[in-house]
């Protein structure tokens, strides 16, 4: 049997030839493969990467809507279970768009198949839009599973779909963004779960997932408008109840802007191979 | 410019600093033909992987020109990346995989569709003996066969050259031999193969080229047979039918008994064999066998990078 396939991936160029590395076709091949196997990554490890988040959210049902709750009653008119939903299904596109990220991508680094890519005709750009679109299909997965969870304790309403779309795939493309950057940059397994711990959790618990901003003090209101993860998460509030603590065009702006700088950032990282390349 | 060539590697006044000042690189000039079977040998940290990190994109280089079956790795670097396949020294894929999934992926990154990629990964599972094991995780499988699958996961894009770091490392003798074979096959079939390897019986038998890097220079780029015709002296051992009692003066630079069944004899070149067993049997000395005592590539190995330092002592002190 010939050793060489007939079924190669495209013909070899001869010197002279336009040097092309993926075809279009190519790399969308590329990035299908890339995606895949994101996906069956964590699809293989539910157990770590799906239940827990709908346990967690189960439980803030618990606690916070049904027990705490009812002493709290309404905000902006809506019943505090209620009022919690967006908040807590976002937390989850935020978390797990930011974890498959990082963990992923220095599990790659860790145990060395990164080079698979980094050998590869594959250009930057795609590995980072490979890697992000694992990262949006795990956060919005999450999200799914946790909308139905939601529902066993609340009602859900949708004021806007195509905010609630907007909103999610744009939370989760910009997170997921951050974690391969911190992935990128990792050397030790601790270094994936400061940026989670330190700086993700309290952004997000104090960008108003549990609370309306007009309860704070008049200085925390104003300290909490620095808070990017509270235009996000009212965004997402405004998509499920109508209502906002701020204007919905800063939460696609925060967004919009967030997501190309933390992309160009990942590009520049690929280029220069840092934390990648020796 | 034109790209006509048949040089698979160009490499001119290559260098590498690292990070901390480490020069693994001191200017490294290197040609390696299209279709050749060609060896890197070097020590420790005398830059062979650094050499072919940069080959493959894996290491950024610090100055210089490499191209690629002529093309400019800095201005064709994906086209470059997609003749080339990569057999590490250590494992680097995801041992939490299934094996076929291993080579899949990889033909995917090259642009393949997945059912090209499965139908080219079973190809190659079958000849190197993993199909069966395709379905099983990739940590599963022996060091051997976790050699083979990276061998299968190179080759699944059918790559012009493929780069091989020390590829038999800790692989028995048996599977060494099947490796070898392998890739003799390969080659025969226009890939051309760059093998880093510390066998150095490896490198004599399947190489035609070699080179030899130290301290981050090249100090030996030739053709095999020059090269070991560069060898003055090697060591012979003869295994008599019969006891010896003594041995006769024989046409030879040094000989002894080191039983009384076992001679050795030393050659230098231009000496010939036949006159040592002329005189032997004309003393009742009946020869079974024989093998070559020396590693001869080792003994050159070591000789022309000891010539190298000693080089570059003088150079010190006739500086100081």
């Amino acid at each position: 049997m010939s050793i060489r396939s007939e079924t190669e991936a495209f013909d070899h160029q001869g010197p002279g030839e336009r040097a092309v590395g993926l075809t279009a076709r190519g790399a969308w091949n590329a990035f299908v493969m890339l995606l895949t196997r994101e996906i069956l990554r964590f699809g293989r490890i539910w157990v770590q990467t799906v239940l827990p988040p709908m346990i967690m959210t189960a439980l803030y049902f618990v606690v916070f809507g049904h027990l705490i709750g009812p002493r709290i009653g309404v905000i902006d008119g809506v019943p505090y279970i209620q009022y919690l939903v967006p908040g807590l299904i976002l937390m989850s596109v935020i978390t797990q768009s930011y974890a498959n990220s990082v963990s992923s991508f220095f599990g790659a680094k860790f145990a060395r198949h990164v080079e698979e890519l980094l050998v590869s005709p594959m250009p930057n750009w795609l590995i980072i839009i490979g890697y992000v679109a694992g990262g949006v299909a795990r956060g919005l997965t999450v999200g799914g599973a946790v909308t139905l969870v939601a529902l066993l304790f609340a009602e859900l309403s949708v004021y806007s779909v195509l905010n609630l779309f907007g909103v999610a795939l744009m939370t989760s493309t910009l997170f997921a963004l951050l974690g391969l950057i911190n992935g990128v940059y990792a050397t030790h397994f601790d270094h994936i779960s400061i940026v989670p711990t330190f700086v993700l959790m309290p952004l997000t618990y104090l960008g108003g997932v549990f609370y309306s901003i007009n309860m704070l003090s008049e200085f925390w209101q104003q300290a909490s408008l620095y808070n990017p993860v509270l235009y996000i998460i009212n965004g997402f509030r405004y998509a499920m109840l109508g209502i906002t603590d701020v204007p919905v065009w800063s939460t696609y702006g925060i967004l919009a802007v967030g997501i190309l700088a933390a992309y160009l950032y990942a590009l520049r990282l690929f280029r220069k191979g840092i934390g990648l390349r020796g | 410019m034109s790209n006509a060539t048949n040089k698979a590697v160009e490499i001119y006044e290559l260098e590498k600093t690292y990070e901390g000042g480490t020069r693994a690189l001191k200017g490294i000039e290197l040609t390696i033909d299209e279709g050749d079977f060609f060896a890197l040998l070097g020590p420790n940290g005398a830059g062979k992987s650094t050499t072919i990190g940069i080959l493959c994109s894996l290491v950024n280089k610090s100055h210089g020109t490499v191209r690629v079956f002529g093309h400019d790795l800095d201005r064709d670097r994906a086209w470059v990346k997609s003749q080339i396949g990569v057999v590490p020294q250590e494992f680097n894929f995801n041992q939490f995989e299934p094996v076929e999934e291993v080579v899949i992926n990889q033909g995917g990154f090259y642009g393949m569709t997945r059912k090209a990629a499965k139908k080219r990964a079973h190809e190659l599972l079958k000849q190197l003996g993993l199909y069966e094991k395709r379905e099983g995780m990739a940590r599963a499988l022996s060091g051997g066969m976790k050699r083979r699958l990276m061998i299968a996961r190179a080759l699944v894009h059918s790559p012009r050259m493929l780069i091989l770091d020390e590829p038999t490392a800790g692989v028995d003798i048996e599977l060494r031999r099947g490796m070898w074979d392998f890739l003799t096959q390969i080659n025969r079939q226009g890939t051309t193969i760059i093998l880093t390897t510390h066998y150095l019986e490896e490198a004599e038998a399947l190489c035609r080229n070699i080179a030899i890097i130290n301290e981050g220079r090249i100090v030996e780029h030739s053709s095999m047979r020059n090269l070991l015709a560069k060898l003055s002296q090697e060591t012979f051992v003869l295994y008599a039918r019969e006891p010896v009692e003594s041995l006769p003066e024989m046409p030879v630079v040094g000989s002894r008994l080191v039983d009384e069944e076992t001679i050795e004899v030393d050659l230098t070149r231009g000496q010939e064999l036949t006159g040592v067993f002329d005189v032997l049997r004309g003393h009742g000395i009946v020869i079974e066998r024989m093998k070559n005592k020396t590693n001869r590539l080792e003994e050159l190995f070591l000789r022309l990078v000891q010539d190298d330092e000693a080089a570059k002592q003088e150079s010190t002190e006739g500086r100081s």
